[in-house]
């Protein structure tokens, strides 16, 4: 039986009781740790030339700083899931007097036919001779980091697209399913 | 930087943003764990994106810095 007074033979020194907190802080740091830093929820609803890279842009970065990544595509984004995006993603100076044009022109001149076509062809050598990825590229490379791509069935139906019409790989799902992702993600953007 | 020898090249060279980065980050993932790699970039925005990259995925940084006009990276694969 220990005596009143007696010195335990296992106490702790004060270095050891130091260490101890510092690891049950960094555990307790640990396990809170946010989820919704893992996840980003990206919409894209412009279906331009120029508007179709910034959700691109960012969906595969934060796919490659490990986060979970889904886009959805609605209304005029739906334009970069088709198939044939290739063809259907345009721009145009018209109603876009920040476009830089190779001459000054007024607005209403920039109507003139084949200012479209010959805008988008513009572009697309500007920025391929800058060594910008196509959105082709950018698609590609989302698929292979496993970003979602998710195309909004609402307008889907109104602009009368079917499956057929888009890429392999792409889901369909509504406003609940990107709500559902959003509530997870602390990343969110309307694009 | 010279007493850290790379395990594997990726030259970045004449790509955009967010090329750099996102194939960096296919790279490492091929790559065992302390294994460094070396990255050649010219996109100047990966000056201040390779930095929040690898806080962002745990990967280590081990220098930064421009020979001419290219930019050199050293990143170590961390854990996880």
């Amino acid at each position: 039986m220990q005596q009143i007074g007696e010195t335990p033979t296992t106490q702790m020194s004060e270095d050891d009781l130091r260490r101890i907190v510092r690891e049950e802080i960094q555990a307790a740091l640990g396990a809170s740790k946010d989820p919704g830093t893992q996840r980003a929820a990206i919409i894209a609803s412009k279906g331009t030339l120029d508007w179709s890279y910034p959700p691109l842009i960012l969906a595969t970065t934060a796919a490659a700083t490990g986060m979970e990544t889904s886009v959805f595509f609605t209304f005029y984004g739906l334009n970069i899931l088709l198939k044939d995006f290739d063809k259907e993603l345009k721009i145009g100076p018209t109603g876009n007097p920040a476009m830089p044009m190779p001459m000054p022109m007024p607005q209403f001149a920039t109507i003139i036919p084949g200012m479209v076509p010959m805008a988008t062809k513009m572009m697309k050598s500007k920025f391929a001779g800058k060594g910008v990825a196509s959105i082709g590229e950018l698609l590609d490379l989302a698929i292979e980091l496993g970003v979602r791509l998710i195309a909004c069935r609402m307008t889907m139906d109104v602009f009368g697209y079917e499956e057929a019409d888009f890429r392999d790989g792409v889901e369909y799902a509504g406003a609940a399913s990107f709500i559902s992702e959003a509530r997870k993600a602390n990343v969110t953007l309307f694009i | 930087m010279s007493e850290v020898t790379e395990d594997r090249v990726l030259d970045m060279r004449g790509f955009q943003c967010p090329i750099p980065v996102v194939k960096t980050n296919l790279a490492i993932k091929e790559m065992a764990d302390g294994e460094v790699l070396k990255v050649l970039a010219t996109d100047k925005g990966a000056l201040s994106d390779f930095p929040a990259w690898a806080e962002d995925t745990g990967n280590q940084l081990l220098s930064s810095g421009e020979e001419g006009d290219v930019l050199v990276f050293y990143i170590r694969k961390g854990e996880g």
